[in-house]
């Protein structure tokens, strides 16, 4: 299985590795930078990279590369989600996932990564017992062990690992009680230019933030159920009785966690809550394009449409722009030729717009690429597929 | 000393291991150089009393390990700190051992002794951290130790402790792969565990240490199948692999037959056949004897097991995991009937969703899939779409599934796409669409013209890129009909005076050489052209050059005969070999001289052939002959250890030999069958034996088992000769001589008559007369006594018992004259409640006395205790005495081994106790037996549908049998039939409830603190119910 992990940063040093069976040189990460150079871009490395002895599968999180060393067949993605858990877990831990934060943590990190696989098969990737194992750092425990010179590993040992139920640590305790669920949707949709929607799937996620104490048993119902296309869950759910009554079962994980994830297919007609009026027009012979994109909201139920952010790439022809928002801020990277425009809150009652002129490249011909824009946004407190929750017991 | 100096070490040391040369830089030097300086004090860190120093140094030691700075007086010091107290330390201490050992070996062997110590230790955990360091160490000479440290935790009473002695499995084959025999004992043994906590990782050393031995799967494949749910992800994604293989030997191909596609049959049968009642039995038996004949006229019907299997990974397709969900998916593609692939379409798009490295294999695989069973991901065409944020290559490979999925019916939609695609900015992803519309064309006649019409305008794009690959993709196009196109191909000779990717130039050219005669007057002009730049070109292109020249010349020398001569010479004093070999070779074809044979006539043949078109295919055509999900088929490309999926086989093995074979519930339906058989034969049917079997009836007797065991049909013995037969036709590597085979197998063969004589045995004088006939004629070999006791022991378990149900501890015959029988008495054991008494019953056939019977070397699970019973001074000869023992069997089924001794011989025995014998009955109100099953719902809570057997329907049998199955005792009043009872050992609750509805449905529920208590409960309930 998993042999050894070399951790890559954005300049390409290895800044951390860590052996599980015997020591693989680094050298084998040659191939990895060889493929690197390669890739135009950092995301377009490819995940599996053959070498002659070797395999190299890595994962990009965060501008650092986890690239875990294999000896035989393993299915990659079985790889690929143990290194995904990793990052995971230290984000966990660490609350970022920098080179900078596993390089001042690189103790826990090292006994993080001791525990989670033996001998390259994964032993504990739950984070309750992690946490069990291995305290997280944080600013009042570093200084006590600074003080008294302990570390942060645990005294007690990983009962949790015995349970019937492995992701709950044993013995929790709280004086208040509470349990918190954050439905998170998201919608996907590419639309043409004339404004018609090709397609449009909505994914969301129930995060949940569970402090009980005890051994509590939850129980979470829908009134629409069947809304849920696809869904996927923490391995908590009981699903027999999610196939049978369409009722969330489940005796939850301590803290945060993704109780489920689902998927409302595209069959389904999706209100894409925003509209986008554009005009990107490049006349042949001047050296000049015009540039108008306005904003607009549309079946919001009256909800505000937050932290709006557009961005554009322009085409390579194009060597500056100069606009003017209505409101927000845009930038211009003449290098990427990335527009990115944070227009913030959109205000109905004047819908935001960036207007202006981009000068292209003298001489050049009317660029004959469409720029495609993207649009990122949030709607506090609504579910765009409708979906909700009916109630849910202890 | 603080920590916080030792972590800015660390990030000094590490952010400069990225530069070789920090040795130079004089700063990082400064930090080494104080470290060096620092190496002293540590010593005396290490040395002191305290943990916290001691910590301190470890930490700092860990620290350098990063540095890789070697130094190996910090091994001895770390040799010192393994004996200290602190978890803390240890636990650095640990991390520091594994990585250094193999390079200090004789240091290393210093620490393993306390190891060894800590695999005593009381606390499971810490038995299982000893035993995952002392596995680590990779160091030769403590093999043996680590052996014996394997097999012993391999049968300790913590799952988890079996589950790290299933670790270290592979570490020890790893560094020494001549334990493999041994090693593959152990792995029998822990495959049959019952927790889910060691399944994935026995299945994982199973797959790194033996995945040929199919055979070791065959009794625990359906416990496997049951069990996978619960199993943790990892483990999951391991036993789903393996059983894909296996099912692929097993079963039929559900696919062979499919107009008459069938869905199985079995698949809502119960899991053992034994809740089927008699006559039933006897047709299964004769459709069973019938299946090769009926593979062929009747439909395919699905082997039960192969249902169970899909049926149970279904769930998992719900996985968070990705790497389950590509199992799972791949499981179906291999084995599911046409039919029901369709369910993993949708779990894999969502997988879409994912990083975008699982979206990257998770699209490889389906685009392998989708050319094998396209109709599967129609419906999600559009999840297929590229988003602009995409990675190029994973456009690229969703590029691939929109061909694959592109027909008749969408593929004006997807063409309409792909006009978007070619807009894009990335002209990588450009290239391939254009590819990608090149095939679709190909693939679909009816818009051929159309994508031809669309290519042909993109040559006037401005991107070269873009053009080229047009080009390309044109010439392909075009070689499937020339004649209609000869504007195009005029389009195209103009391009060459633009164009410069070399592909391309090559492809006009080739196009204007092959369709010479449709452009005339150009083709000349063009060569013209060519010959001119002929010295600048790349060699892909003068080859093609050569080619027009020599087509030009062929069909219109007269005006090209001098241009060819020029280049021809040109080509000659090329710098790459090839070229000139191809001129040369193209001269003495073309150009008539008095020396060119024959084949100078048959040059235009040669050259103008018609050639057929080329067919554009997917790169993942053929990929589906690795397994799906596999890391070979990522690479299309055989990895080191990929175990091939085998073909179906033609007919199906022998499905009995995953019958499961466990003392207390033996009685699959078969062998039942067996027994109602016998019971019709006067001999048997005489509760005593004074009788006396004639001879003939013996005989006859014998004469059936032996054409059993030659028929090789499911009697214990007979399954184990098929599976090892089974095994030998399949097993590739001949290693295993067989010999060895043999010697296994008289080994099973003992190891099975020791497990039979522990069986219930009722009526001693019965038996005793039956063994004596089989002893008088002493023809027959020593597995076939076996056999016929086997017979025997089955017999008298389905006699309907007493109360209490005898267990045989030692034979008459083993004993020599001295046989011992004990039940569990049911009664609370005085001296410790916390005990179960276990009643035995001595009795001396031999003709002298047996003296000072004891009981001696008791060996135990770690928390079990023995309190024996009192010395037998003396017994004489056919005297009978009775003694009472009691076990704490720490409630779990675990055999208490000990040695019975008496004044002259000593016999290894072993108490192993049915589940229902570790608890006692509570007496509790209905009241609270509601209240108590309250507090045990979710994971405590087992819940069973049965049919009660046609015997077994009224209220009173139930409760009787219940009660003899488990020492419960029942609720008083209530609808349902409500028993409650605590285990013995940790005053667990055990409540089981009975509701009968009508027609014998009914339903067990089993509420049990202990979830491997409750389990094991269930079974045998179910089984004393459906019987």
């Amino acid at each position: 299985m998993i042999h050894s992990l070399f951790l890559v940063n954005a300049s390409g040093d290895i800044f951390l590795e860590k052996h599980w069976k015997s020591v693989v040189s680094r050298s084998v990460c040659d191939y990895f930078f060889e493929a690197q150079e390669r890739a135009t871009e950092p995301e377009n490395v490819p995940p599996v990279i053959p070498t002659p002895h070797h395999y190299l599968i890595s994962v990009l999180r965060h501008r650092i590369y986890f690239v875990a060393v294999i000896q035989s067949e393993v299915p990659p993605l079985f790889v690929i989600e143990f290194l995904h858990r990793v990052v995971d877990t230290f984000q966990d831990y660490f609350g970022v996932c920098t080179e900078a934060a596993i390089k001042d943590n690189v103790v826990v990190v090292y006994e993080l990564l001791e525990e989670m696989l033996d001998n390259g098969f994964p032993l504990a990737t739950e984070s309750n017992i992690l946490k069990e194992l291995i305290k997280p750092p944080t600013i009042l425990r570093t200084m006590v062990n600074t003080i008294t010179g302990s570390t942060n590993v645990g005294e007690q040992l990983p009962t949790g690992q015995l349970s019937v139920v492995p992701w709950r640590r044993t013995g929790v305790k709280y004086t208040n009680n509470e349990a918190y669920f954050d439905v998170v949707e998201e919608i996907d949709a590419i639309i043409d230019k004339s404004g018609s929607t090709i397609t449009a799937e909505i994914q969301g996620v129930i995060d949940a933030c569970v402090k009980l104490t005890g051994m509590p048993d939850l129980t979470l119902s829908f009134m629409n159920p069947r809304l849920l296309d696809d869904v996927s869950f923490h391995p908590c759910v009981r699903f027999k009785r999610w196939e049978a009554e369409r009722i969330l079962s489940f005796i939850p994980p301590d803290g945060n966690f993704r109780l489920l994830s689902y998927h409302v297919s595209s069959q389904n007609l999706v209100a894409i809550p925003v509209y986008v009026k554009h005009n990107i027009t490049f006349r042949e012979g001047s050296s000049q394009g015009r540039f108008d994109l306005t904003l607009g909201p549309k079946q919001t139920m009256g909800k505000a449409v937050e932290s709006v952010l557009v961005s554009s790439q322009l085409p390579r022809g194009v060597l500056n722009a100069n606009l003017n928002p209505s409101q927000g801020t845009y930038t211009f990277d003449p290098v990427t030729k990335m527009l990115s425009w944070d227009v913030g809150k959109i205000n109905p009652q004047k819908l935001p717009s960036l207007k202006g002129t981009m000068s292209l490249q003298a001489g050049a011909s009317k660029p004959d690429e469409n720029p495609s824009i993207n649009i990122q946004f949030k709607i506090q407190q609504m579910a765009i597929s409708g979906c909700t929750q009916a109630g849910q017991t202890l | 000393m603080s920590a916080s100096s030792a972590f800015n070490d660390e990030k000094g040391g590490s952010s400069s291991v990225g530069e070789p040369e920090y040795g130079h830089d004089p700063a990082s030097g400064g930090i080494f150089s104080s470290d060096y300086k620092r190496h002293d004090d540590l010593k005396e860190m290490l040395d002191s009393n305290k943990d916290s120093l001691k910590l301190e140094a470890m930490k700092r030691i860990v620290a350098v390990i990063i540095h890789i700075i070697w130094n190996s007086i910090f091994f001895f010091i770390g040799m010192f700190c393994s004996h200290c107290s602190s978890l803390q330390v240890k636990k650095l201490v640990y991390v520091y051992l594994v990585r250094y050992a193999e390079e200090q070996q004789d240091l290393a062997l210093l620490s393993i002794s306390t190891f060894q110590r800590g695999l005593k230790d009381p606390n499971q955990l810490i038995r299982a951290s000893a035993l995952r360091v002392l596995s680590s160490i990779r160091v030769t000479i403590i093999v043996p130790i680590m052996m014996l440290a394997i097999k012993e935790a391999a049968s300790d009473m913590s799952p988890y402790v079996r589950k790290t002695a299933a670790h270290a499995i592979p570490k020890l084959y790893s560094l020494d792969p001549e334990q493999k025999d041994q090693l593959i004992e152990v792995i029998e043994k822990l495959l049959a565990d019952k927790t889910t906590l060691v399944a994935g990782s026995v299945v994982m050393a199973f797959e790194e240490v033996c995945p040929e031995r199919i055979d070791l799967i065959h009794k625990n494949y359906r416990k496997l199948c049951n069990l996978l749910i619960d199993v943790e992800e990892w483990g999951q994604v391991v036993i789903i692999n393996m059983l894909t293989r296996y099912a692929r030997t097993q079963f039929l191909n559900p696919n062979m037959n499919e107009s008459l596609l069938e869905e199985g049959s079995g698949g809502d049968r119960t899991f053992y056949g034994s809740d089927e009642d008699e006559d039933e039995d006897e047709e299964e038996k004769e459709k069973k004897a019938e299946t090769p004949a009926m593979a062929k006229r009747k439909p395919y019907v699905m082997d039960p097991d192969h249902r169970l299997l899909l049926r149970n990974t279904k769930p998992l397709l719900q996985s968070r995991n990705a790497a389950v969900v590509m199992a799972v998916a791949q499981l179906y593609f291999h084995l599911a009937p046409k039919a029901e692939v369709g369910v993993i379409a949708k779990a894999l798009v969502r997988l879409l969703r994912s990083h975008s490295e699982v979206q990257y294999v998770v699209l490889q695989n389906v685009a392998t899939m989708t050319i094998k069973r396209r109709g599967m991901f129609e419906p999600y065409l559009k999840s297929f779409y590229i988003r602009s944020t995409d990675p190029t290559q994973i456009k690229v490979l969703k590029l691939e599934v929109l061909t694959n999925l592109a027909n008749e019916t969408n593929i004006s939609t997807i063409l309409r796409e792909f006009q978007t695609y070619i807009k894009s900015m990335d002209k990588d992803f450009v290239a391939a669409t254009i590819q990608a519309i090149g095939r679709c064309a190909t693939n679909i006649g009816e818009v051929r013209d159309t994508c031809l019409n669309g290519l042909v305008q993109l040559l006037s794009n401005r991107d070269e890129l873009v053009v080229a690959e047009s080009v390309v993709v044109i010439k392909k196009l075009l070689q499937m009909q020339p004649e209609k196109h000869s504007d195009i191909i005029k389009h195209m000779a103009k391009l060459t005076d633009n164009i410069q990717v070399p592909m391309a130039r090559a492809s006009i050219l080739w196009l204007i050489g092959e369709y010479c005669e449709h452009v005339p007057k150009i083709a000349p002009d063009v060569l013209r052209k060519m010959a001119k730049s002929f010295t600048n070109e790349e060699d892909i292109v003068k080859l093609q050059i050569i080619n027009l020249a020599a087509k030009l010349y062929l069909t219109n020398s007269k005006q090209t005969k001098l241009l060819t001569q020029y280049v021809l010479n040109l080509a000659k004093y090329d710098q790459n070999y090839d070229i000139r070999d191809r001129a040369r070779f193209i001269r003495q074809l073309i150009v008539p001289t008095e020396k060119s044979g024959a084949l100078s006539k048959y040059a235009k043949k040669l050259f103008l052939a018609l050639k057929p078109a080329p067919v554009l295919e997917s790169p993942f055509k053929d990929r589906d002959h690795f397994q799906l999900g596999s890391l070979s088929h990522l690479l299309n490309a055989k990895a080191g250890g990929y175990q091939e999926l085998p073909d179906w086989p033609e007919a199906a093995p022998d499905p009995s030999v995953r019958n499961v074979e466990v003392p207390e519930w033996t009685k699959c339906s078969s062998r039942e069958k067996r027994k109602e058989k016998k019971v019709e034969k006067p001999f048997y049917s005489d509760s005593e034996g004074e009788s006396g079997p004639t001879e003939s009836a013996d005989s006859g007797n014998f004469s059936w088992l032996l054409s059993d065991s030659a028929s090789g049909s499911e009697s214990g013995s007979g399954s184990e000769e098929s599976a090892s037969r089974s095994e030998s036709e399949e097993s590739e590597d001949g290693s295993e001589s067989e010999e060895e085979e043999e010697e296994e197998e008289e080994e099973k063969e003992k190891k099975k008559k020791k497990k039979e004589l522990k069986k219930p045995v009722q009526e001693s004088e019965r038996k005793c007369s039956f063994h004596a006939n089989v002893y008088q004629p002493s023809l027959y070999n020593w597995a076939l006594v076996s056999m016929t006791l086997h017979l025997v022991l089955c017999l008298q378990t389905i006699a309907p018992s007493s109360a209490l149900k005898n267990y045989e501890l030692l034979h008459r015959i083993t004993g020599e004259g001295l046989s011992v029988e004990y039940c569990f008495s049911r009664q609370p054991f005085s001296p410790d409640a916390n005990m179960v008494a276990v009643q035995m019953q001595f009795t001396n056939n031999a003709t002298a006395d047996t003296k000072n019977l004891h009981i001696e070397d008791v060996k135990l699970q770690s928390g079990m205790r023995v309190k024996e019973f009192s010395e037998i001074e003396l017994l004489p000869a056919g005297e009978t005495a009775t003694a009472v023992m009691g076990i704490d069997f720490c409630d779990s089924t675990q055999a208490a081994n000990f040695q019975l001794c008496t004044h002259t011989r000593k016999f290894f025995v072993s108490i192993q106790p049915p589940v229902g014998e570790l608890m006692r009955p509570v007496f509790l109100t209905e009241n609270e037996f509601k209240k108590e099953q309250g507090q045990l719902m979710g994971m405590n809570e087992i819940t069973e549908k049965l049919t009660l057997d046609m015997k077994c329907r009224n209220e009173h049998t139930i409760v009787q049998r219940v009660t003899t199955a488990a020492n419960l005792s029942r609720v008083p009043c209530g609808s349902d039939k409500e028993f409650a009872g605590r285990t013995v050992s940790s005053s667990s609750l055990v409540l089981v409830t009975v509701a009968t509805k009508e027609e014998g449905a009914a339903q067990l529920t089993v509420n049990c603190e202990k979830m491997v208590i409750g389990t094991m409960l269930v079974k045998d309930i179910l089984l004393a119910l459906t019987q």
